[in-house]
């Protein structure tokens, strides 16, 4: 094929990131988004980006940050593509740092480096407490010049709802709704890259965005896409409870110092900062004296979790404890985590530098995805994905300031692959009708919700759903709870049968387009809590007090879910990971590695 | 449970061509509400404070971090995001309205595109050769990232617009957030001759002093 026709739907960094590659190859390129891309949630990233650069003098590597990656995933993640990753990243950096991003400097004007979460190296570039923000903005910028120079054409306030698959269930293009008009529309591609993020609302609550919904994941599962490792949900130890979102406290927090405490008593009604040292607890550092707060995401959760619930020294008996930056210098920290201590301040009312924050942890991010090829490709030939939305870079944990590198780097390894897929592909025979029908398909899901006269309220049932899948299928889950979590889904879906638009306008209707969403987002959640019931073990993100230990006899193993139609729920597969370049070895972070 | 509530007066229009009208909503009040909460509240139960049923309110919003931009609104009369708008800082009952400088799609939810074609037209971009790996970049002075960071933290909410005078058709000012990202890009060294090129465009903005 001469001009290959790619679609790109979600405009975060993997979606930006892969149509600059295709429009930089000569591709035509329409790029999707339910909100302007300079909108998604990328924005929201704060600490910043690894690449083993090795700029401070610590004799630090691509190959240390694969280690670092691979047992921070607890071995779950295949090693070919994280080594490849990893040995990209520097270079990445070189690129962003072209364009332009703002990246923190050291006084001789080269990038400066942060320490992050789970490793010893200052590997971390950053741009103040808001690098995601920039990087986001860098690649909106080069894709702003594609797109004046009509090499790239945005689709902003359109909403992915389905693949166009032909005869032989090879993809042929999307069908995609207008948020304004209503309108129910196909498109035609070559091939297509998902990169629509990750599935917050699943769990209610989460520090994700409004748009994270997973229901274009979703959608393409029920097509027959497979969803891998969907059990391996990270839940970020430090949250700002919050009553609409849960908000990030950076690990860039600890990792410029601070501590997270506990007063000793849990009667001690005394102020954070009139507690003296001596009555104060530093459990992280107690526990993991090598790393101390700078522990993995995993394992300062279940700590913080732990001293809450089982010592139950949440401050004020509240389910929380202190981070403290107090004791850093004012102006370091101003120009340092500037940002992330203004959010603090704005959704709290108290300023960080003078009182110590209170946070909990809260779902953060999904390790688990659409499965992908060493090519991001899916098993639906033409479908591609990429960022958050699949599941190659992560394993079973996905270390601090990984996420943009693995964004980045998995859009330019889509782009180019769907750009070569696309023009080896045979031109189809018989596409006649496919989009037509399509189309229909979703208009008359559409109608059915627009005409349904229940009772059920799709924002309630959403409550209900988030509730129910934070309290059995985050930080601690047993077998007996997430069968439960299961059947409630189940019921939730039938629920879904009776609902009751109160808005069936056809202008910006955002009901009908939430309970879309929502059922797919429902759909999702029983490959999470099914997929969290099968697997008998623990391992980093996944742990179950009744399989405490991690056991790569039966578990060293892809989970692989395929939607049934029979069962009209997931059905379960397992493959074999790549363990190729890092032997396993039990992962402890409170002794060397 | 208590029995405080909040009350919200809410400016709707069905969509661009219709007239808006208003309705009154009454709210049980929470701890550290903020506005979204409330609208978030009104759509699980979208019944106004006389009883009436009525539809869930159309707004912009994803982050929730007032970083994305999304979620401008007039509060009180005046433009501010609604997710860092706190319920307990607020005169009641509260006035949302959409931004007044821009096209209402429906309800609070505005058409702010012209900010992203002016972003084209001052060409807010640094013009690398290509995304293969070609090295470093410049060197930055420490002294040059502290001015173009908090250039660079703009996140197009368009308030600026919604508040300056300035932002008509008579006048063709652009508007601050603009204006700001030229200050970025000629901050940069790459490509700072392309933003100073004389075009056939009626407004440069890009070859101002600025």
């Amino acid at each position: 094929m001469a001009n290959p026709r790619i679609i790109v739907v979600g405009g975060g960094l993997a979606g930006l990131s892969a149509v600059i590659k295709i429009a930089e190859m000569g591709g035509e390129v329409d790029l999707f988004s339910i909100v302007p891309v300079k909108r998604s949630h990328s924005v929201c990233a704060q600490g910043g980006i690894n690449a083993a650069k090795n700029l401070k003098g610590e004799g630090d590597s691509t190959t240390i940050h694969l280690d670092d990656t691979v047992y921070g995933g607890d071995f779950l993640a295949n090693q070919t593509p994280v080594k490849n990753m990893c040995d990209a990243a520097p270079g990445i950096i070189d690129l962003l740092d072209r364009m332009g991003v703002p990246f923190n400097r050291t006084p001789e004007g080269l990038l400066d480096f942060r320490r992050f979460g789970g490793t010893l190296y200052n590997r971390t570039a950053f741009a103040g407490a808001t690098t995601g923000q920039q990087l986001l903005y860098a690649l909106d910028e080069q894709v702003r010049r594609y797109e004046s120079e009509g090499k790239v054409k945005k689709y902003e306030s359109w909403e992915f709802l389905s693949s166009v698959l032909d005869s032989k269930r090879v993809c042929r293009g999307i069908c995609a709704m207008n948020l304004r008009s209503m309108e129910v529309k196909t498109f035609p591609a070559d091939a297509i890259i998902l990169a629509t993020g990750g599935i917050g609302a699943i769990f209610g609550k989460s520090t994700n965005s409004v748009v994270c919904t997973g229901s274009a994941q979703s959608a393409i599962y029920q097509q027959g896409a497979y969803y891998a490792n969907g059990e391996f949900i990270q839940v970020h130890p430090t949250a700002i409870p919050g009553e609409d979102k849960l908000r990030l406290m950076s690990e860039s927090a600890r990792g410029e110092g601070g501590r997270v405490w506990v007063p000793r008593s849990k009667d001690d009604k005394r102020a954070a900062n009139s507690i003296p040292e001596s009555d104060r607890w530093y459990f992280l550092e107690e526990w993991y004296p090598k790393y101390g707060n700078l522990v993995p995401r995993d394992v300062a959760t279940r700590a913080i979790h732990k001293v809450v619930y089982e010592h139950d020294l949440g401050i004020e008996g509240q389910p929380m404890v202190y981070l403290d930056l107090t004791q850093i210098d004012r102006k370091i920290l101003d120009k340092k985590l500037e940002g992330i201590l203004e959010i603090y301040q704005k959704f709290v009312g108290d300023d960080p530098r003078d009182v110590p924050m209170k946070i909990f942890p809260g779902m953060h991010y999904t390790m688990g995805g659409l499965w992908v090829d060493f090519n991001q490709m899916t098993n639906i030939p033409g479908v591609f994905a990429a960022g958050e939305a699949e599941y190659q870079y992560h394993g079973a944990n996905r270390l601090g300031a990984n996420s943009l590198v693995s964004c980045i780097f998995g859009g330019f390894l889509a782009g180019p692959n769907a750009m070569k897929y696309a023009k080896g592909l045979q031109k189809s025979e018989s596409t006649n009708g496919i989009f037509d029908a399509e189309k229909k398909r979703q208009e008359e899901m559409n109608n059915g919700l627009m005409n349904n006269q229940g009772t059920e309220n799709p924002f309630r049932l959403w409550r209900e759903l988030g509730e129910l899948m934070t309290r059995n299928c985050t930080v601690i889950r047993y077998n007996k709870k997430c069968q439960e979590s299961d059947a409630k889904i189940v019921e939730l879906l039938e629920r879904m049968n009776h609902i009751n638009l109160s808005d069936r306008t056809q202008w910006a209707n955002t009901s009908v387009v939430f309970a879309r969403q929502l059922y797919n987002m429902m759909q999702l959640a029983r490959v999470i809590a099914q997929g969290a019931g099968m697997r008998d073990e623990s391992r980093g993100a996944h742990y179950k007090p009744d399989f405490p230990e991690r056991d790569d006899k039966n578990w060293l193993k892809t989970t692989k879910a395929y939607f049934a139609p029979e069962v009209d729920g997931p059905k379960f597969e397992f493959e074999a990971v790549d363990v190729s370049l890092v032997p396993p070895r039990p992962r402890r972070y409170d002794a060397v590695k | 449970m208590s029995d405080r509530t909040v009350r919200l007066n809410i400016e709707r229009q069905d969509n661009p061509n219709s007239k808006p009208y208003w309705e009154e909503f009454e709210l049980q009040w929470r701890p550290s509400m903020n506005i979204i909460s409330a609208l978030m509240d009104i759509a699980m139960n979208p019944v106004d404070r006389h009883g009436k049923q009525t539809m869930p309110i159309t707004y912009d919003s994803n982050c929730l971090e007032e970083v994305c931009g999304s979620c401008a609104m007039r509060i009180n009369g005046r433009g501010a995001m609604a997710c860092s708008s706190l319920i307990d800082k607020l005169e009641q009952p509260i006035r949302l309205e959409p931004l007044s400088r821009f096209p209402v799609v429906r309800d609070l939810a505005v058409d702010r595109s012209v900010l992203f074609e002016n972003l084209k037209q001052v060409k807010a971009w640094v013009p690398v050769d290509g995304t293969y790996d070609l090295g470093a970049g410049p060197r930055v002075d420490p002294a040059v990232q502290e001015q173009a960071y908090p250039l660079s933290r703009c996140i197009s909410c368009c308030l600026c617009m919604e508040v300056c005078p300035q932002f008509t058709e008579p006048t063709r000012f652009v508007g601050a957030a603009i204006i700001n990202q030229v200050r970025l890009f000629n901050l940069h060294p790459t490509g700072a001759h392309l933003r100073q090129e004389p075009s056939g465009a009626s407004f440069q903005p890009w070859k101002l002093n600025v």
